[in-house]
């Protein structure tokens, strides 16, 4: 297997006035395709800042990123947005937290998101094919007022996996959640890895859900500590 | 799936009273924006129409020969002097000219006219071409000369007020010893021809003993003539002096630029408050969709998809407002016409307000760019958000 995610001294550091605060701390790491990690660490210790910076949502202070063959981020240098905007479109799969569903579009418009910006003629038929495998068939016509908690999500892994990417990175996917549909969640992300063969990074806070995952990596101040 | 513009359609209606009262305001501005440029059009040619109803342009008459009835009045008829009629012939032969008529002056002295006596002037015209350049004379009673030759007078409304006469009645012309029959009365036109007595110019010629005799000729020119180099041309005929109503025309034309000054400069800025109306509710969209924006972003759109995106909400809102309110304008033209003349102190008659189709039209196109315009700074500040700004703004993580 190859790596699909490299990184090398990754790191990112803010300036609040006159304080520096190292977000993420010379990390590297390697991630091979068809893996399902999970970043835990208490609060404040970089997981989502390293989630962001693998998924290339923002750029790194120094060291070195390449996904796949391709260096997004190396010399201090980042290649273009436009180039990254590709990346992201190609290769990833983003789900967050607050879900982040556009509340005027229905169910199926929302799962059907990314390709308002590029036509795909299948994409239909693959909506309809990831609503069913998620139980969001009967819903596709509702808008996100009309969905429980647990359905918002599942809306959101499918707006993730419309674009068929082979990076799926779930930022506390669950923290909203109650404990049922957390394991709903957890289910589904397992199954995406473990029968689509998707490279899922997964933060989160939730042990029971970290334990899903075949990999745990441990953060505290910004630092892989195991 | 969605579309872009879809997006924007159903993003308006998320926010349907914000969204109705940006469309008001872009209404009220269309309204104003068309009734203006409409009136700037009817105003022109109302004023354009009071120039034309002046009669002639443009008056030759003989050099030395008074043209004012006034001066006439006072000098009488040893200062007229004449010019051939064949004048007519040159005259017609150029381009520029539209209709001419012929006008002979003659005065004569009557002892009854008031305590110690005064003079009285006749007008002789041509029934054939006078009355097409003045349609604004209008008879209370009867009607023009029945031909060229008939011994036949038409009165003024004072002179015809000031003798008493009535249609039928015959009136000597003193020192001539003539008897012509009065056929007609005008009403009353606020002009100096209320104190006129017309007959027809050729038996005038023969009553007062000067055949193939003008004292004037009245001429109207064509539209978009360049007066002033006519007149110049008009000098080159000899032993004439040239009356221009162009100064009259060039005042005219000044207050019209001045309306029209005043005009698009409310113009402006009732397009100053669409802009800023349209500005602000769009910006406000933007600002309150930031996490939305940033999503979308992540999921491959581009800088550019963003901009349109928010483009599409402005046209949206601008060509609806420009519809709607080029719609009230029509409906309302006669309303806002009544009140523009309440306010103006001086409005001449006719339509003060013309909206057509294609004004319609042409506004309605105006607004849209001026609201793409206005789209571009909340359009530029979509576009430039970056995902991860606004998924940080959101959840306040490092």
């Amino acid at each position: 297997m190859s790596a699909i995610i490299t990184a090398q001294n990754l790191e990112k550091i803010y300036i609040r006035g006159s304080e520096k605060i190292v977000a993420v701390d010379k990390v590297s790491l390697s991630l091979e395709e068809g893996e399902f990690v999970s970043f835990v660490g208490p609060s404040g210790s970089g997981k989502t800042t390293l989630l962001h910076l693998l998924g290339c949502l923002d750029n790194p202070t120094s060291g070195s990123l390449s996904i796949g063959d391709i260096s997004v981020f190396a010399d201090n240098k980042s290649i273009s947005e436009q180039k990254l905007t590709k990346i992201r479109r190609n290769n990833f799969g983003y789900i967050f937290q607050k879900f982040y569903l556009i509340p005027t579009l229905t169910v199926k418009e929302n799962i059907l998101l990314p390709y308002a910006f590029y036509k795909n003629p299948s994409a239909n038929t693959t909506a309809e094919e990831l609503a069913e495998r998620l139980g969001l068939s009967h819903r596709l016509s509702h808008l996100p007022k009309e969905l429980s908690g647990g359905e918002m999500q599942r809306v959101a892994i499918a707006r993730a996996l419309i674009n068929k990417p082979n990076i799926l990175l779930a930022d506390e996917p669950t923290g909203n959640l109650d404990s049922k549909r957390s394991m709903e969640i957890a289910a589904i992300l397992s199954e995406l890895n473990r029968e689509d063969g998707i490279t899922i990074i997964l933060v989160t806070h939730n042990p029971a859900l970290a334990e899903v995952a075949n990999t745990t990596v441990h953060l505290q101040d910004g630092k892989v500590i195991g | 799936m969605p579309s872009i513009t879809g997006i924007a359609y159903k993003n308006l209606r998320r926010k349907r009273i914000r969204s109705i009262l940006t469309i008001f305001g872009i209404a009220l501005s269309t309204w104003v924006l068309v009734s203006l440029f409409g009136f700037n059009r009817g105003y022109e040619a109302s004023l354009n129409n009071d120039i034309d109803n002046l009669g002639f342009q443009v008056l030759l008459t003989a050099k030395g020969c008074p043209y004012e009835a006034a001066t006439l009045m006072l000098q009488g008829s040893k200062s007229l002097r004449y010019m051939p009629e064949t004048v007519l012939d040159s005259l017609n032969q150029n381009a520029a000219v539209d209709k001419i008529t012929p006008m002979l002056m003659q005065t004569v002295f009557d002892v009854n006219k008031g305590e110690e006596g005064g003079m009285v002037g006749y007008l002789g015209i041509d029934p054939e071409t006078y009355p097409s350049m003045k349609p604004y004379l209008t008879f209370s009673s009867g009607a023009w000369f029945t031909d060229r030759d008939a011994k036949e007078a038409v009165l003024g409304y004072e002179v015809a007020e000031l003798e008493q006469r009535e249609v039928g009645d015959l009136m000597l012309i003193p020192e001539k010893e003539v008897e012509v029959t009065v056929v007609g009365i005008m009403k009353r036109s606020g002009t100096q021809d209320d104190g006129t007595i017309f007959m027809p110019y050729k038996a005038l010629q023969t009553i007062f003993g000067v055949e193939n005799q003008l004292t004037s000729v009245g001429i109207k020119v064509k539209q978009d003539v360049d007066i002033n180099a006519y007149e110049e041309q008009l000098y080159s005929i000899p032993d004439v002096q040239v009356v221009s109503m162009a100064q009259v025309k060039n005042t005219i034309s000044n207050l019209v630029s001045t309306a029209k000054v005043m005009v698009m400069s409310i113009a402006i800025i009732a397009i100053l408050i669409a802009m800023v109306g349209v500005m602000n509710t769009i910006l406000m969209s933007v600002l309150e969709r930031y996490q939305e924006i940033g999503i979308m972003k992540s999921m491959g759109a581009t800088t550019f998809h963003i901009f349109r995106l928010i483009w599409f909400e402005t046209v949206i809102l601008c060509a609806l407002g420009g519809i709607i309110g080029s719609l009230f304008s029509i409906v309302m033209a006669s309303l806002t016409e009544t009140l523009i003349r309440y306010i103006l102190p001086y409005a001449p008659s006719g339509a003060l307000i013309r909206i057509d189709f294609m004004l319609a039209i042409k506004s309605i196109g105006i607004i849209t760019i001026i609201g793409l315009l206005s789209g571009i700074y909340p359009a530029y500040r979509a576009a430039k958000i970056k995902p991860i700004e606004a998924i940080r703004s959101s959840e306040g993580e490092l």
